[in-house]
């Protein structure tokens, strides 16, 4: 018993230090976001590597969720005659919540492995040192371009995702489902608000930078040797895929009905 | 009087939780002079080397540059003085992401906003130096042997002819041509700047070649440190057994120890 209260108070504390440690690091990294230089060749190559090089999984994934959505939805209303509603249900959904959850948890894997696994090897070769020595902080050279292109790119990502999943069930409701493309169309627009679109594009914002944080975070506090590198790659995905299911009830309930 | 020592380290400490690799350490290094710190593996050379140049803050003691305290500088104040060290890392520490040229100029790049055409003209002659084709510059560092990459670091680390230079473990891992080729280099590098250097190296044969002035740091203290003729006739048994590569004498007795215990 002593020591299961033991455990559970180690664990409470190292939770609590993690917290710090992380909201520390989120500070320095704005602080050094808005201070010059700026690494602009740095931020243009984040902004292609997120950006445009996650363009084909976001957009299969947002692609067949859609798709998956408009047959869902349409056997679930089939059951109290209320197939009409198959677009709208898509629209909404793939705006408001499957679109940013989607591609942010894509580019979670994708980008927040990559991250880690760069920085995190940076530090064991001594990569990160050689900076400091050049004079060059690495927070501002590393950390800051890579948050800043986070939080840039998963808006136009999730925005582009947004068109692709409607796109999908589309497909789906007109070829497969037998629905009239304009009727389908005017279904789409008809509920649809700016409103729905946008809160999609902030919470793909919160995302990115969440996901560029945990991604940064992990592989600058990277452990020594292939095994330090590996664990730090695990814990930058599975900390950004829990804090983006975090952010997204807490962003939804800010604007719960906006 | 005496003129001020370009380096002085004075009751160095560091610890690092339990262990303590530090325990005050003091050394001096005079102007233009090269230093070759020697000692068996973990004992702390390069945390030492990282505490010139303020990569790590010692607990106590006190690092001056030129009789500037480091230790008291602010991160700007420390990123200037930094601009005066040229340093190479063990693996060198070549950025992967950028081609070689971006790696050689990147403080000039940086610090100094130096055009892009400009930092390859001065990447090429700096590798052509040191006996590189200069078509090297458009290569990664993953696509060159090690010792072409040990070249590299030594082109970034002398590129804006620093006053001081630190090279850590400048010959580990290269065949002793290679090495000697790399000692040649620091030490042509060395008298065309007159800069004072500070090495670490395990390999006697290297620590001959380039040191005026050697020191031994064991147990976190230096043990001994005098001329390089002088090594052989130290008169400090770890010297001797470091110095001979001797497997027997009291750098390994707590290993003997050890070994029969367990």
């Amino acid at each position: 018993m002593h020591r299961f209260v033991q455990n559970l108070g180690r664990t409470a504390l190292n939770s609590f230090a993690a917290i710090g440690h992380i909201s520390l690091f989120s500070i320095m990294a704005i602080r050094w976001i808005l201070t010059p230089p700026y690494y602009w060749q740095q931020l243009l190559r984040q902004i292609i590597d997120i950006g445009y090089y996650s363009l084909p999984v976001v957009g299969l994934t947002t692609l067949f969720s859609g798709m998956v959505l408009a047959l869902q939805s349409y056997t679930g209303f089939a059951r109290f005659s209320a197939e009409d509603t198959v677009a709208t249900v898509v629209v909404l959904s793939v705006t408001r919540e499957l679109g940013p959850v989607l591609a942010g948890l894509m580019v979670a894997g994708r980008i927040g492995a990559s991250m880690a696994a760069e920085i995190g090897t940076m530090r064991v070769t001594d990569q990160i040192d050689a900076l400091e020595t050049l004079s060059t902080r690495p927070m501002q050279y590393l950390v800051a371009p890579r948050l800043v292109a986070g939080t840039i790119c998963l808006p136009f990502l999730v925005l582009i995702g947004d068109v692709i999943g409607v796109f999908g069930g589309y497909l789906v409701g007109v070829y497969r489902l037998g629905f009239n493309p304009s009727v389908y169309l005017a279904r789409t627009l008809e509920y649809l608000e700016v409103s729905d679109v946008t809160l999609g594009l902030i919470k793909a914002a919160v995302f990115g930078f969440l996901i560029a944080l945990m991604g940064c975070y992990h592989g600058y506090h990277s452990g020594l040797g292939a095994q330090g590198v590996g664990r730090a790659t695990t814990n930058a995905v599975v900390s950004a895929s829990i804090l983006i299911l975090i952010a997204n009830y807490v962003v939804t309930t800010i604007f719960f009905g906006g | 009087m005496a003129a001020t020592p370009k380096i002085e380290l004075a009751g160095v400490t560091k610890s690092f939780d339990a262990n303590h690799v530090l325990k005050g350490v003091n050394l001096t290094v005079a102007p233009q002079e090269s230093l070759v710190i020697i000692g068996t593996s973990g004992c702390g050379k390069s945390v030492l080397m990282k505490c010139l140049n303020g990569l790590i803050r010692p607990d106590t003691g006190s690092v001056k540059i030129e009789g500037e305290e480091v230790l008291d500088q602010g991160r700007a104040a420390l990123e200037d003085l930094r601009q005066h060290f040229g340093m190479t890392f063990q693996f060198g520490a070549l950025f992967d992401s950028l081609p070689i040229w971006e790696n050689v100029t990147f403080r000039l790049r940086h610090q100094k906003a130096l055009g892009k055409a400009a930092a390859r003209d001065i990447a090429a002659q700096t590798i052509t130096q040191l006996g590189l084709a200069p078509s090297v510059i458009d290569q990664y560092p993953a696509e060159l042997s090690g010792g072409m990459q040990k070249r590299v670091a030594l082109a970034r680390a002398i590129v804006d002819e620093p006053e001081i230079l630190l090279f850590d473990e400048p010959t580990s891992g290269l065949d002793p041509i290679t090495g000697g080729v790399i000692d040649r280099l620091i030490i042509d590098a060395r008298k065309r700047l007159g800069a004072t250097t500070v090495t670490i190296s395990h390999d006697m044969a290297s620590v001959r070649r380039i040191a005026d002035k050697v020191a031994m740091l064991h147990n976190g203290v230096i043990i001994w440190a005098g001329p390089a003729d002088n090594m052989n006739e130290s008169g400090v048994p770890e010297v001797h057994q470091f110095v001979h590569g001797l497997t027997e004498g009291p750098l390994t007795n707590n290993w003997t120890i050890y070994q029969a215990g367990s």
